[in-house]
């Protein structure tokens, strides 16, 4: 198929950007989207223009480094995907496909369609662990037995990517489900109660710092998480927060 | 220089007790004073770095991706190995040893991996106590699973995301160590050289990958963690960025480079469907717990399924051959990775392949729908289940253990395996060649180590599966936080050390040409086009099966494309800015070294084993003809290169193994 792709183009975080429209021809609709995206960028360094920077690397779903905003949607149109995981068989030939990065005021554009995600980074910082030595001299593994159920819960909570499609979908740019998604994950588990307090306040000032917005419950989060995250451990790290703040202070 | 393999003396049981026993020990004020660098944050850097900064030393950890929780580890899927004999299925850490050993086609050292078993189940311990949801059964208790090439159910996993999981477990220990100021993270900077200072690493040369700037780093020592160097087949599982730069540059600088040959080809891959292919994608060896793989039986079906005219579910179950289960009866589907790989190409070779490019075989669900779907019938209650119910509960079963892989494959091939089997074929996965590394984890540079998938040491000729995680975190968490220790009491007086000598000018120098070569070169053809020509050479002659002729050939092919790449590069852009194509062209620069020195190696092993298949070396009559032959008489050692300039005029240096503890047998999984 032949396609018209109109993308953002920046050249620094201090650069203005703009949409560039470029050509590309003769694409399989067995190729993923970022083969696509391969294929124009030999096309533009075969004509000595620099290539559109992007962020990838596993291209299997699961390092959360792609990130794009394809026709007004992360992670494009697909459903429970990344973007390297989106297939050019959900396009047709005569497509024109816009794509930018992902935008929200914390997470700055770097170069093109890449932006800096630290502001993840540093929320994690701020309790996402559970502080135990990594000292080798823990008590056996099944001396602490944990349901199946709540194991199984913890596993779905932690499949997240950290890949930013919540907030950049976010009309508020919210970093909610990202970080209800850890703070489940703990809560989940026995090993994370000792600290629960503690982190689930660190963690949300952390996020507000970071200057994410409110979350006023709009579900879109949910809908474009490639993970199957779900809304649920966002009403549960607001349970959390409660319960720390009739302990704690 | 004679290699010295420095593995203490005593029963192997007792080597690692004693070893700790009487090493030195920096007090925890000295500590401060010294610093770290760990290049790498998979699941080997990742555990180092938390581990060492928690012990109190100042760590600086570096990483390509924009976080150290993205490394490659993160794309491991089925689990990880521990002798905990949960299932008390007769496991132990003898037996652990010992499946690894012969796993490994007796190409591996004793010691290291009698070591890795021993630490094995605190791996486990450490995981759970940070937090890593393991699957458990009802009971609340660790499940586990088998893996091939083993009898017992020693591999503890998360969903299909094991690799995941461990590696948030690692991400945690280390922010929590980054919150304390105890690590210091660069993420997004590239490691393109090691300074050496009176033959000591003492320091690392790393271009920030945003701004282009090249930085001096110094510290007490350096720990390499980069990963595996699959990438030289261009396509593989690995990552796009994954890469041989830090391991190749530190080789340049005296580190001896080890078994280059010995790669792992999974065979549970989703086969290639185009020229614009960028990477393959792993389907987990656990599916062959459950899975059996098939081609038709009849020439004929093959080609009129090649062809699109019979779809895998017309062909009759008499017109099938599981060929593993025919060839291997006592591990069947789940034998070693190297033999799977094998029987497939032997079978898609002679034309029984099963998609259009006749490069495929079928992996196939439909037995263990109904074995799981009449079990969950009876523990329901459910009588006289008709047979789509069973399929319809069994298929319950599989998605709940294997679901995200499943929707893996449909995403790419567009065919929904719980209808029809999957279709897959070997990819290159997993290296276990790298730099050499003594018991110490040190490489052939005084200063230098070596953790993880980057190093030789544990797999021999061919790892198992599950291992490598096992590995990485050994490495990191257990074994080097205590030989770096021994090696840095030397340096409580030294220091820091300064960046503004002439060994860092040096390298910097070296660096910024180089960069600035590829800039000002303007050749005609991309680094792509170079990364796609030698991934060929690899995979048609230097792949699954080798000869001599070929290797020879591939030498000079590799030799004259990488003439060709200096000659005719194009990198287009600047230095000082974020540069894609410029990073591609260092990576795919040092490649095309170390392909010929790979092929160098393959040569010069005139014996089959693990993953390196002779053609000149196999059984010729008796039950096992055919099969790979070992030759022990002549090559029971480990290659370890020195660097001499050109790939080809590498020399060799032979670590003799010795197994005391171990017979050395014939591979049979027949
Ligand atoms: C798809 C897949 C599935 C697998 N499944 C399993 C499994 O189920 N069980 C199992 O045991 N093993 C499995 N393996 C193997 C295992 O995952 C790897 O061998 C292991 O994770 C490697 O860990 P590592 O820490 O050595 O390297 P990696 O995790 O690859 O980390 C490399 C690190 O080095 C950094 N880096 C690289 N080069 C540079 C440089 N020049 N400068 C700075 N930083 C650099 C990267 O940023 C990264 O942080 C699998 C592998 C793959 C590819
Ligand atoms: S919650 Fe979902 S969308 Fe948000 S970072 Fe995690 S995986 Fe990505
Ligand atoms: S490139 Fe890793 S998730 Fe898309």
């Amino acid at each position: 198929m032949n396609l018209t792709l109109k993308i953002w183009r920046q050249k620094d975080s201090n650069a203005k950007g703009q949409m560039v429209d470029y050509k590309v021809n003769d694409i399989s609709e067995h190729m993923s989207f970022l083969e696509m995206m391969d294929v124009l960028n030999e096309q533009l360094v075969n004509s000595g223009e620099e290539p559109v920077a992007f962020d990838h690397d596993c291209r299997e779903g699961i390092c959360g480094m792609c990130s794009l905003y394809i026709n007004g949607e992360a992670h494009g149109p697909d459903r429970g995907i990344t973007t390297c995981q989106l297939h050019m068989r959900m396009f047709k030939d005569g497509d024109t496909i816009t794509i930018e990065p992902w935008r929200a005021a914390a997470f700055p554009v770097i170069k093109d369609l890449i932006v800096d995600r630290m502001a993840f980074e540093r929320i994690q910082q701020a309790g996402g662990y559970i502080s135990v030595n990594t000292s080798g001299n823990t008590q056996d593994a099944n001396s602490l037995p944990i349901s199946k159920h709540a194991a199984d819960e913890a596993m779905d909570a932690a499949a997240c990517i950290g890949c930013g499609a919540c907030v950049a979908s976010c009309k508020n740019s919210s970093a909610m489900l990202f970080v209800g998604a850890k703070v489940s994950q703990y809560a989940l588990l026995p090993q994370g109660q000792v600290e629960a307090a503690d982190r689930v306040m660190n963690m949300v000032a952390q996020m507000d710092l970071e200057g994410f917005g409110n979350c006023t419950n709009t579900g879109a989060c949910e809908v474009e998480c490639p993970k199957g995250i779900t809304l649920e451990n966002i009403a549960r790290m607001n349970r959390e927060f409660v319960k720390a703040n009739v302990k704690g202070n | 220089m004679a290699l010295d393999s420095k593995v203490p003396e005593g029963p192997i049981k007792d080597k690692w007790t004693e070893y700790k026993n009487h090493i030195n020990l920096v007090n925890p004020a000295n500590k401060r004073n010294i610093d770290i660098i760990v290049v790498g944050t998979g699941l080997a850097g990742g555990s180092a770095a938390a581990t060492l900064a928690e012990l109190g030393y100042n760590v600086k950890a570096f990483a390509y991706q924009d976080s150290p929780r993205r490394a490659h580890s993160i794309a491991a899927q089925g689990g990880i190995n521990a002798a905990k004999n949960y299932m008390g299925d007769g496991d132990s850490n003898y037996r652990l040893f010992y499946d690894t050993v012969k796993g490994g086609d007796y190409r591996s050292r004793e010691a290291n991996v009698h070591r890795l078993a021993e630490v094995s189940g605190n791996i486990i311990d450490q995981c759970v106590a940070q937090g890593v949801p393991f699957a458990r059964d009802y009971g609340g208790l660790l499940d586990n699973r088998s893996f091939g090439g083993v009898l017992v159910s020693r591999t503890f996993y998360a969903k299909g995301q094991t690799g995941q999981q461990l590696l948030l477990g690692c991400y945690s220990a280390m922010n929590r160590q980054i919150a304390r100021g105890k690590i210091e993270m660069f993420n997004r900077h590239e490691m393109l050289d090691v300074v050496k200072v009176n033959g000591k690493a003492r320091g690392i040369i790393a271009r920030n990958l945003i701004t282009g700037e090249i930085e001096r780093h110094s510290a007490h020592a350096v720990v390499i963690a980069t990963g595996g160097y699959g990438n030289v087949y261009f396509l593989s599982t690995n990552a796009m960025g994954s890469n041989a730069t830090a391991a190749w540059k530190i080789h340049k600088k005296g580190a001896y480079f080890a078994n280059p040959c010995f790669t792992q080809i999974h065979p549970t891959c989703i086969p290639r469907s185009g020229d614009y292919q960028s990477k393959l994608t792993l389907m987990s060896e656990s599916l062959r717990n459950d899975g059996r793989i098939w081609v038709p039986a009849k020439l004929e079906d093959a080609k009129a399924i090649q062809q699109g005219k019979l779809k895998p579910t017309d062909i009759a179950e008499a017109d099938r051959d599981y060929y593993l289960e025919r060839r291997y009866p006592a591990f069947g589907n789940l034998v070693p990775r190297d033999v799977a790989s094998r029987a497939a190409k032997e079978r898609c070779d002679a034309g029984y392949g099963v998609n259009a490019t006749g490069e495929a075989v079928y992996l196939d669900f439909a037995s263990a729908f109904v074995r799981y779907g009449t079990e969950q019938a009876k523990i329901h209650g459910i009588k006289n289940p008709s047979d789509a119910e069973i399929k319809k509960l069994g298929q319950g079963i599989i998605e709940s253990k294997y679901g995200n892989l499943f929707q893996m494959y449909e995403k790419i091939i567009a065919e929904n395996p719980y209808e029809t089997p999957m279709m897959i074929y070997p990819a290159t996965h997993y290296t276990m060649g790298g730099i050499w590394v003594d018991y110490n984890l040190m490489t052939t540079v005084e200063g230098l180590y070596c953790i993880g998938e980057a190093n030789f040491s544990d797999h021999g000729a061919n790892r198992l599966g599950a291992s490598a995680l096992m590995q990485g975190l050994a490495d990191g968490y257990f074994v080097l936080p205590y030989t770096i220790g021994d090696y840095l009491s030397d340096d409580i007086r030294t220091g820091k050390i300064p960046t503004d000598t002439p060994e860092f000018e040096e390298a910097e120098k070296e660096v910024k040409d180089k960069i600035d070569f590829f800039i000002n070169n303007k050749g005609t053809k991309t680094v792509d086009h170079f990364h796609k020509r030698l991934g060929k050479v690899m995979w048609d002659k230097v792949g699954m099966s080798r000869n001599e002729k070929d290797l020879t050939a591939a030498m000079a092919e590799i030799k004259e494309i990488r003439e060709e790449f200096w000659k005719d590069v194009m990198v287009p852009g600047s230095a000082n800015e974020m540069n894609v194509e410029l990073e591609k062209a260092g990576r795919v620069a040092d490649f095309l070294e170390l392909g010929e020195l790979f092929a160098k190696d393959a040569l010069v092993r005139r014996e089959s084993c693990g993953g390196h298949f002779r053609e000149e070396s196999v059984e010729l009559d008796g039950e096992q003809k055919g099969e790979a032959k070992r030759d022990d008489v002549n090559f029971a050692f480990v290659s370890a290169w020195e660097y001499k300039g050109e790939p080809a005029d590498a020399v060799l240096h032979k670590e003799e193994l010795e197994f005391k503890d171990i017979e050395l047998k014939q591979r049979s999984y027949k």
